[in-house]
């Protein structure tokens, strides 16, 4: 049957259809689609080793971001107590400063006052004395007018200093 | 599912077109003579080459694409001429005829002077043969359009044409060529792709009852030779060592070597079976897929002359029953190209083996795809 004798001709232009196709595809097509798809693939799996450990480097910037805002904020709280202490302490120094100074100042007042106390005493017992030694002056110039009077003083006198002196 | 089934209904119009002036006969009263409808050789027809494209008509009334013939015969020398001159054997041309009977039915002969007819070297280029050229032409664009658009920027995945092709391509590639040949495999993948592709195109080409397509390509004998002898050529001149070795001293006792190489005549015989195989599988699978379909179509003209109500009905069943196989020929358009490469890339496999130690780690992801 002739379904089943191949055809020269038939055969003739099978194998230049089909060595033609084989030629270009095996050349030009296939190879090129099958490294793209390589390409592609090596893509994706170097993509997805690179996420991964883009992903690592993130927990880790994550982490040392965390650390570092830990340590900023002992270092505030530190630095907050810090000022703090100083605070007080200044206060507590500029405190008692003031209270010396003012202590100091009173001292000198008072100093001065009891030297003007004293000034003003001695001034006073100068002018007592000088009065009192005016007026017994004036006293004795009465009383002392007369002779009789002048010996009896000088009497009583000299019995006064006997006295003492016994 | 819109598509394969316009392309039924195509099948049915093309072959409804020119039916009722010729079935208006049988119908009348000149049904028993010679004008009844002779299944057997339609369908031997449609399945066979022929030196015109034919759409419609019959005989006097017929449209048909002319193809070139080119002949060479042995006393004129070379010959280019369009099959439109021979119309259907009934002229002759130059001393050639399209023989209606005999040895050489349906193909060009040149009459000799002494009365006898031989056959020239026939080259033409038939129906078959153009169809070959045009699914070509069409594989080499859709796949050099496909690895354009993928080479172009292979980083981005593609859509449309070149993403329908790389998932082909990857599909044969991961599940056909490298599980069978193994090792090395990157070697035979343009190889086996081209197969592939080769065979599912025209296949499908022939599935479309239209111009470019209905040509019994892929269910002929002479196409399927060539690509079994190519797989014949690659699996042999690529053998290894341990391969040849096993054909011509396999390990087997030596009295079935020795005195007379009964072995090494099994081997040498099971080279030349697989791809005969191969081809005889392909060849036959697609050639009953359209003679089905032609036989089930021509229940609707056989049983015109049963009456109207038998012919009807035999009409619905005839349209249900090519939908079905039409489908199923679209099935077996891609299961027997995808076979064929499988095949061929299992047989690459074995001719591959390496000596014994290896070759037994290696042999169970060989026998995997085969046992499919």
């Amino acid at each position: 049957m002739s379904l089943l004798t191949p055809e020269a001709g038939l055969l003739f232009w099978m194998m230049i259809s089909f060595g033609i196709v084989l030629l270009i595809l095996a050349r030009y097509g296939f190879p090129v689609i099958l490294k793209a798809v390589e390409k592609r693939k090596n893509y994706i799996e170097a993509s997805l080793v690179a996420a991964r450990e883009a992903q690592e480097e993130l927990g880790k910037v994550v982490q040392t971001g965390e650390r570092m805002l830990a340590e900023a904020r002992r270092d505030q709280h530190a630095i907050l107590k810090e000022t703090t202490r100083l605070k007080e302490q200044l206060i507590e120094e500029a405190r008692t400063a003031a209270a010396a100074e003012s202590e100091k100042m009173l001292a000198s007042a008072r100093k001065k006052i009891e030297a003007e106390k004293e000034e003003a005493l001695r001034t006073i017992r100068r002018e007592v004395s000088t009065l009192s030694v005016e007026l017994a002056e004036r006293i004795l110039r009465e009383k002392l007018g007369d002779e009789q009077e002048q010996m009896k003083m000088i009497d009583r006198l000299l019995d006064e200093v006997d006295i003492s002196k016994a | 599912m819109r598509q394969p089934l316009s392309i039924i209904i195509l099948i049915f119009i093309y072959h409804l077109i020119p039916i009722p002036a010729d079935a208006a006969l049988p119908a009348g009263e000149e049904a028993a003579g010679g004008e009844e409808l002779n299944v057997k050789e339609m369908i031997l027809h449609h399945l066979a080459d022929s030196y015109e494209w034919h759409i419609t008509g019959d005989g006097e009334r017929d449209l048909s694409v002319p193809l070139p013939v080119i002949l060479r015969s042995r006393q004129s020398g070379w010959h280019l001429f369009l099959s439109s001159r021979l119309h259907h054997g009934e002229v002759s041309y130059r001393g050639f005829s399209i023989a209606s009977e005999g040895k050489y039915a349906g193909k060009i002969v040149e009459s000799l002077p002494d009365g006898t007819s031989v056959r020239p070297l026939d080259l033409s280029l038939t129906r078959n043969a153009a169809s070959l050229l045009i699914s070509s032409l069409l594989l080499i664009l859709l796949v050099l359009a496909a690895a354009r658009s993928v080479g172009r920027d292979p980083l981005k995945p593609k859509k449309g044409l070149g993403g329908l092709m790389e998932m082909a391509v990857v599909m044969i590639e991961d599940e056909v060529v490298k599980p069978a040949v193994g090792k090395d495999y990157a070697r035979y993948s343009p190889y086996l792709l081209t197969l592939f592709f080769f065979i599912l195109i025209n296949n499908l080409m022939g599935l479309i009852p239209l111009l470019p397509g209905g040509a019994n390509v892929t269910g002929n004998i002479a196409v399927t030779l060539v690509m079994a002898v190519a797989t014949f050529v690659v699996v042999n001149f690529t053998g290894s060592k341990e391969y040849y070795r096993e054909i011509f001293w396999p390990d087997v006792p030596v009295w079935l070597k020795v005195p007379f190489p009964l072995m090494p005549i099994i081997e040498v015989v099971g080279l030349f079976t697989k791809p005969f195989a191969l081809m005889i599988r392909l060849f036959a699978n697609i050639m009953a897929g359209h003679a089905i379909v032609l036989g089930l179509t021509s229940l609707i003209f056989v049983s015109v002359s049963l009456g109207a109500t038998i012919n009807a009905s035999m009409t619905v069943a005839s349209v249900l029953f090519t939908v079905f196989i039409d489908f199923v020929e679209l099935l077996v358009a891609f299961i027997q190209a995808y076979v064929f490469t499988l095949l061929s890339a299992v047989f690459i496999g074995l001719a591959r083996v390496e000596p014994h130690v290896v070759r037994n780690v290696e042999h169970s992801p060989e026998d995997h795809p085969a046992h499919k």
